[in-house]
């Protein structure tokens, strides 16, 4: 199943890539609509994160193309903004809070420029965003995961995209961290920006995503959750795992996700 | 005279040296540059067949062009062959150095260079390799104009260039997202790291400049967690070592370049024992601190 976006801000054409002649993702096709809280679910190797980083232009397509905003990558890379998964860095690094999420203004201010008032105070509103201004001048490597985690949205935010993909920001944080990033994810999408994030847990997927794409080195399904979070198409997408997928079924059947617009 | 134009060179090629090494260290390169110094011996042999000269130009071209070369197999058989980067970087410069070696050997008649002076330098002839000019006026040790001029352009190099290394060493992925040539800067940092060396080459040698690029750096990291202040405390390290080096030597009446080295070795041991944050004798009672820190609700 695939439903495609009207007037979409992500489009995904014929897309192939592979490691070593070995193809990860193939012939993914697929449209995102603007303003939209997009999951990417699949099984562990399924090509989640690849297919972010191919959109990205941060692995080389064999085939297939991209374009965002109706253009190419190059055209609107101000635009975009990507949180990468938190392993993905040195966190011994000798970095603060501060300079990792000014990092996110540096897009914008380009060779010899100093950072300015401006972009100062872009850097302070992303920080208070995540709730890490108490921490501003903390050095990186003192942080727990789900601080790590909230610095790398904190530099995200402070670039002031349209479009953010982000690598499992759920990973290795506590319930509390998880439930603000989230709600911090549903109110950017309410102001129009785009977010596709790469997730891992089957359980919360229907409550935190409106558009749903299921991944397994091929496209399942792609759309709105309420037609893509179905029990044939997860039984697709995840093979034969049914230890899970039977427990998913009883969640579904019991009526334990309720739609988006109730929890809020 | 003859001391402080020694200990000058000495602090010029080791602030250079610190200052490129503080981002080889943090982008987890240190060894490069070891592969980098020794490989751009043929260059610089070949540089001198070609010139016929030992003028410094020539030979930070040859150098700087090996180094480039040395980088890039690096990364080729990295990249192309799935070869470790460890056994990559073992790979190229022994048999770059090799070629060197070779080359110098079999021209030894013939070529006014040897290997003593290529592997450990001499810096005690800083004071009488004067620079003349064509009118006979004498302007000082030609070494300190070399090691200078390098030194402003690194100093140059990272002034201009401060945010994108920054962020092309801590997280290249996220740099090339938000459109910065991580490959650039990644072939510029080993362009500087080349010119350099080489530069360093003649003064305390190949093997010695090594200890240069690294020692310092590693010390400051164990002594700050901000960048900027590792990056002044490379420099300040990189003076008191030579310094130090040379009044050691001048002591025992031995190597100044290897007095050097060692006194960059025993300040980094000094530091890794009792560095107040990061120290082994400290580390302790830190550990119980951040268990401590830990607890605070956040």
């Amino acid at each position: 199943m695939n439903i495609h976006a009207e007037d979409p801000i992500i489009e995904v054409h014929d897309l192939t890539v592979s490691y070593s002649q070995k193809p990860v993702l193939w012939g993914i096709d697929l449209s995102l609509p603007k303003g939209s809280l997009v999951g990417i679910v699949g099984p562990n190797g399924a090509g989640k994160s690849t297919l972010i980083k191919a959109i990205m232009d941060l692995v080389p397509l064999s085939s297939g193309y991209v374009k965002l905003f109706d253009t190419q990558l190059d055209n609107v890379r101000e635009k975009i903004s990507y949180v990468p998964q938190r392993e993905s860095v040195d966190w011994d690094f000798p970095a603060s809070v501060y300079d990792v999420v000014m990092m996110g203004r540096y897009g914008k201010l380009g060779l010899f420029k100093r950072p300015r008032q401006a972009d100062r105070e872009v850097v302070q509103e992303s920080m208070r965003l995540v709730g890490m201004e108490a921490f501003k001048n903390r050095q990186i490597s003192q942080l727990s995961g789900g601080q790590q985690q909230r610095v790398f949205l904190a530099r995200a935010l402070a670039q002031q995209a349209e479009v953010y993909f982000m690598d499992e920001p759920f990973a290795g944080v506590d319930a509390a961290t998880e439930k603000a990033i989230v709600e911090l994810l549903r109110r950017m999408s309410k102001e129009g920006k785009t977010v596709v994030v790469v997730h891992h847990d089957l359980q919360s997927v229907a409550k935190y995503f409106d558009w749903l794409i299921l991944l397994n080195m091929r496209l399942v399904a792609s759309g709105p959750t309420v037609d893509v979070f179905k029990e044939e198409l997860l039984q697709e997408a995840y093979g034969g795992k049914l230890t899970i997928l039977s427990e998913v079924g009883d969640l579904l059947t019991k009526g334990r996700f309720p739609s988006r617009e109730k929890t809020v | 005279m003859e001391a402080i134009y020694i200990i000058l060179a000495g602090s010029l090629v080791a602030v250079s040296c610190g200052l490129v090494g503080s981002y080889l260290i943090l982008r987890k390169m240190a060894m490069v540059a070891d592969a980098i110094s020794h490989a751009v011996l043929p260059g610089i042999v070949i540089a001198f067949f070609i010139s016929g000269s030992r003028d410094s130009l020539p030979m930070l071209l040859g150098a700087g062009a090996l180094g480039i070369i040395t980088t890039f197999l690096i990364e080729f058989f990295h990249k192309k062959g799935n070869l470790q980067t460890d056994a990559s970087i073992g790979v190229t410069f022994t048999w770059l150095f090799a070629l060197g070696v070779i080359l110098i050997s079999t021209f030894a008649g013939k070529v006014d260079l040897d290997q003593d002076c290529v592997l450990y330098g001499e810096i005690a002839y800083v004071p009488i390799d004067l620079w003349i000019t064509d009118t006979g006026t004498i302007m000082g040790p030609r070494v300190l104009y070399i090691s200078g001029s390098v030194l402003l352009v690194v100093i140059a190099f990272i002034f201009i260039g401060y945010k994108e290394l920054f962020l092309t060493t801590f997280d290249p992925s996220y740099a090339a997202i938000i459109g910065i040539n991580t490959t650039l800067w990644h072939y510029l940092l080993m362009g500087a790291v080349s010119l350099t060396t080489v530069a360093s080459f003649e003064s305390v040698g190949a093997i010695l400049v090594v200890a240069l690029l690294i020692a310092p750096p590693a010390t400051a990291y164990l002594l700050t967690e901000d960048f900027k202040k590792m990056l002044i405390f490379t420099c300040i390290i990189g003076i008191i070592v030579s310094v130090l080096g040379y009044y050691l030597a001048s002591y025992i009446d031995g190597s100044i370049a290897g007095a050097m080295s060692t006194v960059a070795g025993l300040i980094f041991l000094v530091v890794f024992l009792f560095s107040p944050t990061q120290g082994v004798v400290f580390r302790n009672r830190r550990s119980k601190l951040s268990m401590t820190l830990n607890e605070e609700p956040i």
